[in-house]
């Protein structure tokens, strides 16, 4: 079943095949990107065909000026401090919490005590698993995750699972990359106390079924834990809708800066956990022997937060939204399809994932033929193209496809046909070393 | 923006047309090196003479990408006939320069081929792969 997503191939239906070509005839909107003026590091390199966005985006100018003026003139520690700067910086971070509630679905001004700014994904899942999975873990238990999980949803769960004596249950995917229903209710049961899923594949583009995922978990009274770092800067995600407890994203993959996560969590799960991290910020009162926590979300905020980071987040989230899901995702499925189409014109090239450019959710990964993927990279970075090669930090997910490494061009909305010519005639030149 | 061109001909001649791969069964020394990241194999064996002195013959089998194969097969070229303690040297005049050492005049000369892989020093993601064969060596001798 694994060899179907490795080689697409030749798979294309007629319907497949007339959709493609429909899409490529609005391609020439495509030509050239209005929104690289956007982006400083973009329109400074007209030559660059960044397709690496799955990895980190890069930062519309409002962003950068947002991180700048915040050190400019908001700088203070917030939370702390009883003057105006310090009160300035702590409104900046609420309302940021306000606008990352929002931005997934919840309410403004109630459900922001639930956004926790935490560093990355990574931290965010991290947390979740060192203060929930031993409050519920317990010999014999299940952790439920999927084989498609970034190694940041992957090995915390490895962790937990083997300090609490529990099992790791995976849950596979379909020739077409689609966890079905019945593979989660094989997997996820009575002895099930976490289902932890990436919502979008950072190696195959699909999007997991996580709405059903967390209603099957709920059922078998599991808490469903939801890995969105490549769900969030593609398409709206409402939290609400997916039903699931936890959700986690990274900033820096929704065009805001680096160092800035977000996990947003069920109140009284939250409010019943255990900190994670311990010092200044999150505590009530301390005593030479103990100490009481402060209220979520401060509880699992210790020590001073990246806190022109957060701003700049609110910015990007700003930014999204006044680009709008709509035009982004027409143009990211315009781009995939373009390139997937081309991509298969080059008879050397193998597309990995499913036939339908819809569901790759910006990302197109591939092997060519006989050639490792970290060469083709690094040729293909000599001709100003960036992608990305290698394991993608999925290596279970490469394992059960079958190889070791592979190549993955990510596309955001920013990018034009241009950056696709450049990648094509890339690897032609890439083929020519080997084999001209 | 982009790196210098690593992919010189003699490294996809190496990479091509590998001299030294092939299977040696008469060997003394055998050790296997991985880089479990990109999946790169490679078994290094060589021979030794009587008095385990100088490196006879050496050879590589495994698979990986074009660094990694060129730079076995430009090593052993390098190595063969050398005694031990100058293959040793050379093994360590290498990975200094792919660490970002800058040699010498004459030790790059004495790495000959093999000094045409430092550009590698600035390429991080593909260090390990240079190095796999040489690091093997190092386990061995």
């Amino acid at each position: 079943m694994a060899k179907r997503i490795l080689h697409g191939e030749g798979m294309l239906t007629e319907a497949g095949r007339a959709e493609w070509e429909s899409r490529n005839t609005r391609a020439s909107a495509l030509a050239a990107s209005p929104y690289k003026k956007d982006f400083p590091l973009l329109s400074r390199n007209p030559d660059l065909a960044f397709l690496d966005s799955a990895a980190t985006a890069q930062r519309p100018k409002a962003v950068l000026e947002a991180q700048k003026r915040f050190y400019e003139k908001m700088n203070a520690n917030a939370l702390r401090g009883l003057y105006r700067l310090s009160v300035d910086a702590t409104e900046a971070i609420n309302a940021a919490r306000g606008h990352v509630a929002r931005f997934i679905g919840l309410d403004e001004r109630d459900d922001r005590r639930d956004i926790v700014f935490c560093r990355n994904t990574s931290e965010a899942l991290n947390l979740v698993a060192h203060s929930l999975a031993p409050t519920v873990l317990g010999p014999g238990d299940e952790v439920c995750i999927t084989v498609m999980e970034h190694h940041s949803n992957l090995i915390p769960w490895q962790q937990a699972c083997r300090a609490a004596g529990a099992t790791l249950v995976y849950l596979y995917p379909d020739g077409n990359g689609v966890i079905g229903e019945d593979e989660m209710r094989a997997k996820i049961g009575p002895r099930t106390k976490i289902v932890s899923a990436v919502h979008v594949s950072n190696v195959l583009g699909v999007a997991n079924d996580v709405k059903l995922m967390a209603h099957i978990a709920h059922e078998n009274g599991a808490v469903m834990v939801v890995d969105a770092a490549q769900s969030v800067p593609h398409f709206p995600v409402d939290v609400s809708d997916l039903g699931c407890d936890f959700l986690a994203f990274s900033g820096h993959k929704v065009f805001g800066p680096m160092g800035v996560g977000v996990l947003w969590g069920r109140h009284e799960l939250l409010d019943a956990m255990p900190p994670f991290l311990t010092g200044g910020e999150m505590i009530e009162s301390v005593t030479e022997q103990d100490a009481t926590w402060a209220p979520v979300p401060e509880k699992f905020e210790a020590g001073t937060q990246d806190a022109a980071g957060i701003y700049a987040l609110d910015a990007a989230l700003t930014y999204v939204e006044e680009v709008g899901f709509d035009a982004m995702q027409a143009r990211e499925q315009a781009l995939v399809a373009q390139c997937m189409r081309r991509l298969s014109g080059l008879d050397f090239v193998r597309i990995i994932g499913p036939d339908d450019p819809a569901a790759h959710h910006g990302v197109v990964s591939f092997n060519v033929c006989g050639i490792h993927p970290h060469d083709v990279a690094s040729i293909l970075d000599m001709d100003n193209v960036a992608i990305r090669a290698g394991h993608h930090c999925a290596q279970p997910l490469l394992a059960h496809l079958g190889i070791d490494s592979c190549c993955r061009a990510s596309f955001a909305f920013y990018n034009d046909s241009g950056d696709i010519d450049r990648l094509i005639e890339g690897l032609e030149h890439v083929w020519s070393m080997f084999h001209g | 923006m982009a790196s210098g061109n690593v992919y010189t001909a003699a490294l996809m001649e190496h990479n091509a047309h590998p001299d030294y791969k092939y299977e040696l069964t008469d060997f003394t020394h055998e050790h296997e090196g991985v880089n479990p990241s990109c999946g790169d194999e490679l078994v290094l064996r060589l021979r030794l003479s009587a008095d385990s002195a100088t490196i006879e013959e050496v050879a590589f089998t495994g698979s990986g990408c074009a660094v990694s194969q060129a730079s076995a097969d430009i090593m052993a070229e390098l190595i063969t006939g050398e005694t031990v303690d100058e293959a040793r040297r050379l093994g360590d005049l290498f990975i200094r320069m792919i660490q970002g050492d800058e040699l010498s005049p004459d030790e790059r000369d004495d790495l000959d081929e093999a000094y045409e892989l430092e550009s590698i020093s600035r390429m991080p993601a593909r260090v390990k792969c240079a190095e796999l064969a040489w690091r093997t060596l190092a386990a061995m001798i």
